[in-house]
């Protein structure tokens, strides 16, 4: 039942975080829209995982396990998208 | 039933709130509470390993990020950027957006019963690997693959940051000078928790095998127990021209392949562990894996050096 209800919720989130995305024009606010984004679909998967529950086991190892995995990439991927923005507002004072 | 329903409204709220926020250091302080809001319905779907991740990660760490660039960013003009679309483009946002959530929803809403599910391979086959926490061994054994080419991306992540380094500033200290503080709460934290964040994380770590846990909570911990003296001034961070740092920042990953391709000549597969050396290799790969990631997640939020102009 949990399952259905957070996984309902990521739906809304990767909603309100693809909103944020597009109507915020600051790129800060879009890359934290984006990340708002990310992790309602990381919620969906984890959902589907909570749903494979058995064996002993709360939820489904696979999926969690690359649920992990997708948040450290996300976070390289967030770490990327700031440095870039802070070298074109250096840029952009230098000339 | 109900807390769940609370919970899951008050992410929603709070998701909305930082998306709709004025100032950027609004949306960054209403994001940080998303990540722990989100961390506990992690909880919620017996998913403690990500819960750990996410409050680690998701919220600490990329709070830690984007706090540093609003700071940053905050000093100078706000850039020329696009218009915002205008009434009726943002009402037209709205109604596709919503229909992306709606369509998702009913995904949701349509899965498949019973439920497709690994779980019984999972617990069939995770006593050959000698160990007790499930997605350890996925993470380490029967999807190993991911986890090596992930602990690749973050690599490739810090080279991509520190090519972004300005002329002038190659090879010298990464991040932008942190203000130097006289006193207070920061300077306090910093050199108090350091010594009790590095117990906790290696426990992380070594827990990780048999309980919710692993090299990436650890890691993330790390980097935290670094990046708090770096934000108060208290240590540098070293060249990143430094020979010992590079070694680090790689030796993981390189383990990581080595074992894997002597997996290839000994087994006959890449990443194949021979039978009853699977724990200890595992635990070889975990325990450097974390001292590389730890180091690369801290170089990723302190980012390129800035040279003095």
């Amino acid at each position: 039942m949990s399952a259905t209800l957070f996984g309902l919720m990521g739906a809304a989130l990767v909603g309100i975080g693809l909103f944020g995305m597009l109507v915020r024009t600051q790129v800060l606010l879009r890359i934290l829209s984006f990340n708002l984004l990310g992790g309602g679909i990381f919620i969906v998967f984890g959902a589907v995982a909570r749903r494979g529950a058995g064996a002993g086991f709360g939820g489904d190892p696979v999926p969690q396990a690359i649920i992990l995995t997708g948040i450290v990439v996300a976070f390289a991927a967030t770490t990327l998208a700031v440095a870039l923005v802070l070298r074109l507002a250096a840029n952009q004072d230098r000339s | 039933m109900i807390a769940d329903l609370l919970l899951a409204a008050a992410i929603l709220a709070v998701a909305v709130a930082s998306i709709l926020a004025r100032r950027t250091f609004t949306a960054v302080a209403l994001f940080i509470a998303y990540g722990l809001l989100l961390s506990l319905a992690w909880v919620r779907l017996s998913a403690i390993d990500v819960a750990l991740t996410e409050a680690a990660i998701g919220a600490g760490l990329s709070g830690v990020l984007l706090l540093g660039a609003v700071r940053r960013l905050a000093s100078r003009a706000e850039a020329p950027a696009n218009p915002p679309p205008g009434a009726a483009m943002t009402v037209l946002i709205g109604i596709a957006c919503a229909c992306v959530a709606a369509a998702l929803g009913a995904v949701i809403l349509l899965l498949p019963e019973p439920a497709p599910s690994l779980a019984p391979q999972v617990a069939a086959n995770l006593p050959t690997t000698g160990l007790g926490n499930p997605v350890t061994g996925v993470l380490m054994s029967f999807r190993a693959l991911d986890t090596l080419l992930e602990s690749a991306v973050v690599l490739l992540a810090v080279i991509c940051v520190w090519s972004l380094t300005p002329d002038g500033g190659w090879g010298g200290a990464p991040g932008a000078a942190q203000p130097i503080l006289g006193d207070g709460p920061l300077l306090l934290l910093a050199r108090i928790l350091p010594p009790l964040g590095i117990v906790v994380a290696v426990h992380i770590l070594w827990v990780g095998k048999d309980a919710p846990g692993g090299k990436f909570q650890a890691a993330a911990i790390l980097a935290a127990m670094w990046l708090l003296p770096w934000m108060a001034g208290l240590v540098a961070p070293p060249r990143i021209a430094a020979r010992w740092l590079r070694l680090t920042v790689a030796v993981g990953p390189v383990v990581f392949i080595a074992i894997g391709l002597a997996g290839a000549v000994t087994e006959g597969a890449f990443l194949a562990y021979p039978p009853g050396w699977a724990m200890p290799l595992i635990l070889v790969i975990e325990i450097v894996l974390t001292a590389s990631i730890a180091v690369a997640l801290a170089l990723l939020v302190i980012g390129p050096p800035v040279p003095e102009p």
